[in-house]
Order: structure tokens, then sequence, then C-alpha cells
């Protein structure tokens, strides 16, 4: 439990991506089995315990804790695990031999209903302050460490010297506490051979079209289609198994009955997540901000289902019937995706229709000037190409539309984590607006990344330098008509917002160009954000 | 005499009319006793100082020759007149030169602990318990929920964190005085013998400590001026904690911020600082020291000063000690 809850806490501390991964990797090949494959799955969210009530875990502190220094504490630090974890105090000598993890979560699985109190009397009692905190994150279910199974896979695969995608083809089919899977990864025996068909198979991914990418390459060997804005996922229903996956292989079947009950077809389908019509239908398709009222859930009401109806826009084929098509050139899995999804559902199917073009040119007009809202880009796909795991340069490209662009002024400032600890990083930017009869700023947005270093360095001192006000760890800055920093803001899109105050919500804002050549009174107005939110257009 | 007629609350800090002195007042008086170095305990431009030696060599270093008017050494355990009141330093295991100072009249004494802990701690002497009629004690970590682990322990997991991540350079926030010190002392007692880089800051307690013949090993100035940008790459570089949110720790290759103080103990803290690897390591009592300690010293009384006075003062009340807060302002109980 030691190295588990060190792990824990150094996890959540540490910002970077890399440093968890290593963190990770490193407790995995140096933790024993069981207690690294129950880590794996308290960390990937699999790991399936009978959960304490906190009113349990106070009640117990209670026995030994005068009411009021308990209550002087929880106020103090907040937390109720973290309270207990540090004034628990064991009854007699602290007992030192560490209880490895898997040890914890084999008795708590094996415990009866009436034993689960004095377990954890007693397991509060044998582990030692960091100990406590992770058994108690434990039972009562809220680990909340800042890591996702995707970080977690990746730092497996870090630990094996592995693809990612391997992994995650194997990941459904296996489960805690993963002793085939670290067997496999520290060389100990060969790749788990799957009893059930693999459920969740990696996805193939797209480049981005870079410059001159496309110079030397023949339209006539690409097919075009529209790249839409909703969730990639992976729909299976094989050996009567039916489950809806994110892209990273996370399940999220329980989010969208209505998809998995009109998924009577035998297969494996790649294709975007969607709400509203279907075209199949003739209505039209929701935004993502729709989209984003169904993420996320654990379970979906009627009004939900109603107001928010999802449908799955058919992409590819991976599995036609029980059979892997995964080699076929893409035009014959077509083939076979249409063919399917012409007896599937038409509220909850349809096939992402191909873009006629005969050049680049005519191509890069459509992707800047889509017919629908709800279209991001195009996808260009090799017709020959087959159906590839990971994220390979060459068969698939995307082409996303330009993104909007807008001029705001710097308003706040906030140091950023990390390497980035001594820079004023996080930066929040606002937009004129009338209010009652003045001219001010309203903020629209918050963005830390897009500058290159050295422009940080220009951003930092002008924090420093033209520090108005501070709150707490946020500095306010100049910005007035004739004083100030402009900065060239892109984003992806805009939604109403009900939450910010300007009523918009920008969608990945970063800052584009720093525009020291402008002064704030240039700088862009709401009524233009909001124009843009009409017409959903970059002007 | 009754105990607060001896000592009480005054504005300018605790007052000994009797005497006429403060102890560790918070602005400049006619006569002040020292408990210790730190900059909210003892500030320039009293016009008399007692303390002890390393107290006013501290202040010296850190004020200049001017610091006051008049300064007088204390040796420990010896007594001293002041204006009719005894008054007695005992060593209290904070930092080097801390003490308690008892203060006794017509056979009343109480005992000012000033900031004290119970831990070894190789860079001053340990703590001595005084008997007294009243035990006037700090409060910093006066909570059930401030168990302070081993510093062995905690100095390991710095250790291995530049064995995990050899490419970056480990940044310690340590204050100045004390516990820079000893998180040194601490590296060295487990076998670190790299050259240890500190910030300008630190310098000349750093030094001082060595004079005192405190072994600190090779201590390196990270931060010379004119000195080219380096790596320090693997390496353990130590500075005051607003270092680190400044320009000055640019220099360091993908810098990990470390954080030696209890305060690291609440998760949160850490986090709001952007503290990577927190080290529980306080120069203060934790709860289970404060309570021993009260036990230990069995006064008729417990007068609590700045800190967490509300659960000490409960826990004597539950104990059966009679016990108040003494509501002194003006220290700082977050600079540990």
């Amino acid at each position: 439990m030691k190295a588990f809850a060190e792990l824990l806490d150094r996890l959540v501390l540490t910002p970077q991506r890399n440093a968890k991964i290593r963190l990770l990797a490193d407790y995995f090949r140096e933790a024993g089995d069981p207690s690294r494959g129950y880590a794996l799955a308290a960390i990937a969210g699999t790991l399936t315990l009978n959960t304490v009530k906190p009113q349990l875990i106070r009640d117990l502190l209670l026995e030994r804790m005068d009411e009021v220094l308990f209550r002087y504490s929880y106020d103090y630090v907040g937390d109720l695990a973290e309270t207990v974890s540090l004034v628990w105090e064991p009854p007699q000598e602290r007992v030192t031999a560490d209880v490895p993890l898997g040890d914890v979560v084999e008795r708590l699985q094996m415990a009866g209903r009436s034993e689960v109190r004095s377990l954890v009397r007693d397991m509060l009692d044998q582990l030692d302050t960091s100990g406590r905190f992770a058994f108690l994150k434990l039972v009562t279910g809220g680990l909340r460490i800042g890591v996702s199974a995707r970080l977690a896979k990746q730092a497996l695969a870090e630990m094996g010297g592995k693809d990612v995608a391997e992994i995650e083809t194997l990941w459904h089919g296996l489960s805690p506490p993963y002793l085939p899977l670290f067997l496999w990864l520290s060389g100990e025996a060969d790749m788990p051979v799957l009893t059930t068909p693999a459920v969740f198979h990696a996805v193939m991914l797209a480049t981005p079209v870079g410059e001159g990418d496309l110079k030397g390459l023949d339209p006539a060997d690409f097919a075009a289609e529209w790249k839409w804005d909703g969730i990639r996922v992976q729909l299976a229903n094989i050996g009567g198994m039916r489950r809806l996956y994110s892209r990273s292989g996370d399940e999220i079947s329980g989010a969208f009955p209505e998809i998995l009950d009109a998924a009577d077809f035998t297969g494996v389908i790649d294709g975007e997540l969607l709400v509203g019509g279907t075209i199949r239908s003739n209505r039209a398709t929701g935004t993502f901000a729709d989209l984003q009222q169904r993420l996320n859930r654990k379970t979906v009401n009627r009004k939900m289902l109603e107001d928010y109806p999802a449908f799955i826009r058919g992409y590819d084929i991976l599995f036609s019937g029980e059979r892997d098509i995964r080699a076929e050139p893409f035009q014959a899995r077509r083939r076979a995706l249409s063919a399917l999804i012409d007896t599937a559902s038409p509220q909850h199917f349809d096939l992402s229709p191909l873009v006629p073009f005969s050049t680049w040119d005519e191509l890069d007009r459509l992707r800047s000037n889509p017919p629908d809202p709800v279209i991001e880009g195009v996808m260009l796909k090799r017709l020959d190409s087959a159906y590839v795991a990971g994220r390979a340069k060459g068969p698939w490209f995307k082409w996303k539309r330009e993104p909007f662009n807008i001029d705001a002024v710097l308003m706040y400032a906030q140091r950023g984590h990390g390497k980035r600890s001594s820079y004023y990083s996080d930066f929040t930017f606002g937009v004129w607006t009338e209010s009652d009869g003045q001219t001010v700023l309203v903020p629209v947005g918050k963005a830390y990344f897009g500058f290159t270093d050295a422009e940080l360095e220009i951003l930092d001192r002008f924090v420093r330098d033209n520090t108005v006000e501070r709150f707490g760890p946020v500095r306010a800055v100049r910005a007035e008509p004739d004083a100030g920093f402009v900065v060239e803001v892109a984003f992806e899109g805009l939604n109403r917002s009900t939450r910010h105050k300007s009523g918009v919500a920008m969608r990945f804002p970063r800052i584009a160009r720093l525009r020291a050549d402008k002064l704030p009174r240039d700088a862009d107005r709401l009524e233009t954000l909001q124009a843009m939110i009409e017409t959903k257009a970059p002007r | 005499m009754r105990p607060d007629n001896l000592l009480y609350p005054a504005p300018k800090g605790l007052y000994c009319e009797r005497g006429d002195f403060y102890i560790d007042p918070i602005q400049p008086v006619e006569r002040a006793l020292i408990t210790h170095g730190h900059a909210d305990h003892a500030r320039a431009g009293h016009g008399h100082v007692l303390a002890t030696r390393e107290t006013l060599d501290i202040m010296r270093i850190r004020y200049g020759d001017g610091f006051c008017g008049a300064s007088q050494v204390a040796p420990l355990g010896e007594t001293i007149a002041v204006n009719g009141v005894t008054v007695r330093f005992h060593p209290a295991g904070h930092v080097l030169g801390s003490a308690q100072i008892a203060v006794e009249t017509e056979g009343t004494r109480i005992v000012v602990s000033g900031d004290y802990k119970r831990r070894p701690d190789r860079t001053c002497r340990p703590f001595e318990p005084v008997h007294c009629d009243v035990f006037i004690t700090e409060a910093t970590f006066g909570l059930p929920v401030f168990h302070h682990p081993d510093d062995g322990a905690e100095i390991a997991r710095l250790l291995m964190s530049l064995r995990q991540f050899p490419e970056r350079a480990h940044v310690v926030g340590a204050y100045a005085l004390g516990k820079a010190q000893r998180v040194i002392a601490l590296l060295r007692q487990q076998g670190y013998d790299e050259p240890i880089h500190i910030h300008g800051a630190l310098a000349k307690l750093c030094e001082y400590y060595q004079n005192e013949g405190i072994d600190l090993g090779e201590i390196r100035h990270a931060t010379l001026a004119g000195e080219s940008r380096q790596d320090f790459a693997g390496n353990i570089i130590i500075g005051p904690p607003s270092a680190f949110a400044d320009r000055w720790a640019r220099r360091f290759a993908d810098p990990l911020a470390v954080f030696a103080s209890g305060w690291m103990l609440i998760r949160q803290r850490a986090k709001q600082r952007g503290v990577e690897l927190p080290l529980v390591i306080s120069d203060h009592c934790d709860w289970a020291e404060l309570t021993a300690t009260i036990r230990e010293i069995a006064p008729a009384e417990v007068w609590v000063t700045h800190g967490r006075e509300e659960a000490l003062v409960r826990w004597c009340e539950l104990q059966g000690i009679p016990a108040r807060p003494l509501h002194l302002v003006g220290y700082d109980d977050e600079g540990e």
C-alpha cells in the first residue's frame, strides 16, 4: 500500500504528462502482482469494490476522537478522507509492516456487509498516513488524481516497450488484476490470447495536412468525406455483446442506450457520434454543444433522449458480421458499410456522405466553406488503404477549415505549472462591450498555449510590468483603450453560454499572434463574436 | 504573584511590567528579550536586546551592526536579573540559538517557549523541559491533523526523485534560517555528498552555521552574478520559497518544485503552490509533540499563542488543564 499511496500522492501534484507516465511506469515495473493490477484498475476506473459511506468513516473516527477537535480539523483540511487519514491514531504502537494493495482489495472484496465496519477500522489501524488516505479514497470510490485510463494505458506501453494500440485492443478482454497483461509487458509471457473476440479495436487516425503534403498526390487516389464535429466512436456487436467505445477505448455504452438498442446487426463500425437528426431523417445535425449534454453521463433520462437523440454517422467498418475486413481496401469496406447502414435503423445510423472533387484547390474551397455548421473540415482517405490502428502518415489525412480569429485584450494572468511555474502563462482576455453606457472589457476566454517561448517572455514581462491588482495567484493587468496588450486569439468554435458573463464560450482558444502593433481600442467587440454564433462562420 | 500580573499581552507584544521588558516584541521597544532569530520574533530597532549569542549573531547578519542600541548575551541556563525579575534562557530546539525564556518572580515562574520542536535536529540544541507554573506554548501546528512524519523518510523521497528524474533540477524551497540548513544536514546524513547549490539569500546564514561547527558539506552558489546560465540537471538547489515563483528559477533545467515545510502535509496547500514534491519537514512541534510536552511539563496553566489556539485549548480542557489563548498578534504562523 505504501508504494501505491506514494504514487497517488505524486500523481496528484505532477502536472506534466510525461512525468506522470514515468511515475506510473516505474510503479508498474516495481510493484508486485496482484497489487499493480488492482492499482491499474483503481486508476483506470475498472475496479469494483463495495463502497463505504462517508458517514461510516466519520462514525469510526468519533469512536476515538473528541467531536469538537474533529470539527476543527475537518474545517481546516476540507476533505473527509484526508482529515481522517491525518487525525487517525492507531491504538497500539505503529505497525511498520506494509499491507500490499492486493491484500487490501481482496479483503474488501471478500468481506460481508456486516464485516465491513471492523475491516475498515482494522485497515486504518494498520496503514500509515498516506496509506490511510489512499485506502479511504479507494473505499469511498473517488480517487480523482487527474489520470485518465488512456494515460494509464500509455504508461503500460512505456513499461513494456509496446504500442499503446496493442494494449487498447486487449484492454476490454482483460480484467483486474490483469496478471496475463503484466506477465506479457514484463517479458515473461507471450501476448495474452483473449477468450472472447476482441471487443475494442484500436482506431485508425488521420494526420493533419501540412505544408506541401498534398503536392505529388493524385486526387483520383483519394476519397473525401466531411469531418463532423462530434466524437469518434466504435460500435461493436460481436458474439452477442453490444458495446460503444470512445476512440481511446473507454466504454460509453451506458450513456447511449438508444444506439445500443438499435444496433441489431453483427459487426464493428467506426463513426462519429452526433445528436439531432440523421441525413436520412432530413433533420438538422446537432452542434457539439448539444452533444455535450449527453457526454460524461453514467445514465440518461427520457427527456435527454427526446431532446438530444443520438446517432452514429458511419465512417468505416472493421468487422462485417464476424469477419475481420480491416485488411480490405477502403472502397470495399465502404460498400460493406453502406449495405449495413441501408438496413439499420434510419433514426440511429446514417452514412457519412462522400464529397466529390477533382482537384486539391476545389477541395480547399469546399473545406473552407462547408455546407453544414457542424462540419469542421474534410477527411481524405486513400481508396486502397487498409484499416490500420494508429496514426500513420499517408493513408488518411484531416484537413480542417481555418480557425476563427479575433483580436482581444489581455485582462488577467496567472502563473503556469511545472516548467512554466515562474512564468505568467495562463491568460484571460476580453473584448469591448457597452455596459450602462460605458465601453468596458468583458472576459471571453482563457488561453495558455499557442505562443512560442520567445513570445511567452514578452507576455510575462508585460504582466510583471503592468500589474494593477492581485487576487491571490491572479494578476489583473493594465487594459485601457490606449494602454494594454492585444493578442490575436484563434479558436475552433463558439457556443452560447449562460455560465460566462459575456454569454459566449470558445472552443480550443489559443493565442495565435501577439499584436504589439495594435492598441486595445482596436480590439474586437462582443457583437462581432455574437455574429459569429449566428453565422457559424469565421469572418 | 499572579501570573497574569507578571506577563501579559500588550500592543507591542508580551510585556513584563515588573521587569519593564518585552519578549519578542513586534515593534521597537526600550528593552527586548528575543527567543530566536526568525524575522517575526527578532526585529531591528530595540534599545537593548537580551538573547543567546547565536541569536544576536543572526540578528547582526540580517540587520547589520546597528540592529539595536545595546546587546547582551544570555548564556543558556544562567540566571540573569532584569530590573529585579529573574530570567533564564533554555534551549528550544527550533533553530540555531533558539531559546525558551523562563521569567520568575516571588515564586511564580512562567516559561515562554517561543517556537520549539522535539525532534532531533543536528543543527541546534534539543528542547529542554522546564518546570513552571505557566507554560506559554506556540500552536503553529496545533491541530490533531498535524503528525509530522520522520524527516529521514522525507529526505529519502527527495533522493528517490533525483534518481527517477535525473534530467530535472530539484529546486527546494526552504526558509533561509534553520530549515535550509537542516535540510542540507539531513541530506548529508543520508550520504548525499554532491555539491548543494544555494540561493544568494542563504549564503551568509549557511556560512554562519558552518562557522558554528555544523557540517553542511560542499555548498555552491547557484546564482553568482555574471555566471552563465547553467544546466543544474539532477542537482539540488535550495532557496527561499519566494524565489521559486520568481524569474530566478528559470535558469534551471526543467525545475521540479520541492518545498520543505510542515504545511506540506496538507495536499491542497502543496497543490496551490504548484509544489510537485512536498517534504513534510517542520521546525515546529506537531500535535503529538505539543500535547506530549504539556503532559511532560505538567504546568498549572497553559497559555497558547500564535497558531491554532482553539484546538489546543480544547485539548487542555479535556485533560483538565486550565488553558487560554493569548491572542498575540504579529507572528507569522505561515512562515515555516
